[in-house]
């Protein structure tokens, strides 16, 4: 029976990712743009040799443990670079979400792209045409090469699947640089893997409506007079076919989507909503960021996956995580935006108030990017370096000695695993891993932290962070005791 | 080893190493004057 006053409680019943492998879109991050824009050419041939194939993204173990296949741990046993150390019989499915190639993708951005700006090449790549074919699509207005050529001197921004031209994406506006076709292209990208992650959250059940989505993503949506007007989340709901819902779209940069957990389960708690999802599309501006790093360490570019996220929040099922809405922490004016500094007041500090210690969390899910990605560009570990400030904190606490640090890293961090796609890498990699573990597996206690660095936008010099505690459900204790009477 | 004392110095931090305010906090007590400060991020 549910104790009196907990139906309200929020539980994190599942969280899927959608992964789609676009190399045809790496041209189209912020980076290699500009830098293609510069030299030419014979950089965009070189990025072009040095993409993955669909197989080698698939068979890429950071990938299989965002699908789920692999426990984030195990990582540690592989030996690094792991982009030279393929998954055999990889999956594209896993408990923690789905894996899609291209032609699916660009199929899903036709079905996505409510303002008909989409073109495609004539005639466009089989695989393309047999995906649309599946959608039951012919897909948008087709335009002969030459026609496609004029579309992008007229500002069209192209797209590619297998090295061969795909399509374009038209501007919205000549006059309004926020509806330039680069930054639609980009929206889209972010609607589509956003909604390919809500499809499959929702159909894998329970059938029950959504009364809320809540987005996370750092795309802007809006037009010259409104650059930010967002609501994404309700246009993700729209192509994902839900009806009834509502929508807001929640903004802090990476954390973004901690933001946005603890105001679902908030929404939940209170009884405004039965059943909110939180909702992220992938950063298309960030494919292809460190390429140059990538290149010079003579390895394919990693930074070739869009990753959408859809995370469902309802009522205490007395089986699923608990949303520990008393330990939600938002960072605050004031307290400090150094990694010390955010690590006390996002970590310590709300496990005092529950006179709880740092020993008390089984694994913090701190920023989860992938060092593959990040180290040959000069960013090192990203995951290891914010361990290494909880091991100082519990040091100066006296639950850990000092010798002891690199084991508390060990036994309640993880490895990076994460495309560095921003908000998706930040703490929410691990949910489907924390679900298991705190369902199905021994763990109590999971403590997610995510940093948002809001001084990027030129209007504050502050940082930002957020963090909340998923705890087994007092449910589950409950259940040998019941099975043996 | 530079000495910072009476030195115009520029800050260019990493989020995920050492950011800008924590750079300038150093300068300062050291004697120098901050001119401008900027935190990258790139992740």
């Amino acid at each position: 029976m549910v104790a009196p006053n907990t139906a309200g409680r929020p539980v994190v019943r599942a969280t899927r990712f959608a992964l789609a492998h676009v190399p045809g879109l790496v041209l189209s991050g912020s980076k290699p743009r500009r830098e293609v824009a510069h030299e030419g050419d014979a950089l965009r041939e070189r990025l072009r040799t040095h993409l993955r194939s669909y197989a080698e993204a698939l068979a890429y173990p950071p990938n299989q443990v965002m699908l789920g296949n692999l426990a984030p741990e195990v990582l540690r046993g592989i030996e690094r670079p792991w982009h030279r150390q393929p998954v055999a019989d990889a999956r594209d499915e896993g408990p923690g979400g789905r894996f899609v190639d291209a032609a699916t993708f660009y199929a899903w951005l036709a079905r996505g792209d409510s303002a008909r700006l989409l073109r495609l090449a004539d005639p466009p790549p089989p695989p393309l045409a047999a995906a649309l074919a599946a959608l039951g699509s012919d897909g948008p207005p087709r335009l002969a090469p030459d026609a496609l050529a004029q579309a992008v001197r007229e500002g069209a921004e192209p797209f590619e699947l297998d090295g061969a031209p795909a399509g374009v994406l038209l501007p919205a506006h000549e006059e309004d640089e926020s509806l330039a076709a680069p930054v639609l292209l980009e929206n889209l990208a972010a609607k589509v893997s956003g909604a390919l992650a809500l499809r499959d959250l929702l159909d894998r059940g329970p059938d029950e409506p959504v009364d809320h989505l809540l987005g996370c993503g750092e795309e802007a949506v809006g037009d010259r007079y409104q650059r930010g007007g967002g609501n994404l989340a309700k246009a993700m709901g729209e192509l994902a076919g839900l009806e009834g819902s509502g929508g807001t779209d929640v903004k802090s940069f990476c954390a973004g989507p901690v933001h946005a957990l603890v105001l679902a389960g908030a929404l939940v708690a209170s009884g405004v909503a039965r059943r909110v999802v939180v909702v992220g599309g992938g950063s298309l501006a960030k494919l292809g960021m460190k390429f140059r790093g990538h290149l010079d360490a003579g390895s394919p570019i990693l930074e070739d996956v869009l990753a959408g996220v859809a995370i469902d929040v309802a009522r205490d099922d007395g089986r699923s995580p608990v949303l520990r809405l008393d330990s939600a922490t938002f960072h605050r004016l004031g307290s400090g935006s150094a990694a010390h500094q955010l690590a006390a007041s996002l970590s310590r500090a709300p496990l005092r108030a529950l006179g709880l210690g740092l020993s008390d969390v089984d694994r913090y899910a701190v920023e989860l990017h992938d060092p593959d990605v990040t180290e040959p560009a000069g960013s090192g570990d990203v995951p290891a370096t914010n361990y290494r400030v909880l091991a100082a904190l519990a040091v100066q606490e006296g639950e850990l000695a000092r010798e002891d640090m690199p084991r508390f890293a060990e036994e309640r961090g993880l490895p990076g695993f994460s495309p560095t796609q921003g908000h998706i890498a930040s703490a929410i990699p691990y949910l489907p891993h924390a679900v298991a573990g705190l369902t199905t597996g021994a763990m109590r206690r999971v403590q997610l932290v995510a940093k948002g660095s809001l001084f990027l936008g030129r209007m504050t010099t502050e940082g930002d962070g957020a963090s909340v505690l998923l705890e087994r459900n007092p449910g589950l204790a409950s259940e040998p005791k019941e099975a043996s009477e | 080893m530079t000495e910072l004392n009476g030195k115009l110095v520029l800050c260019l931090g990493e989020r995920d190493g050492v950011p800008a305010p924590s750079l300038q906090a150093c300068v300062e007590s050291a004697g120098g004057e901050v001119v401008y400060t900027e935190t990258q991020c790139f992740v």
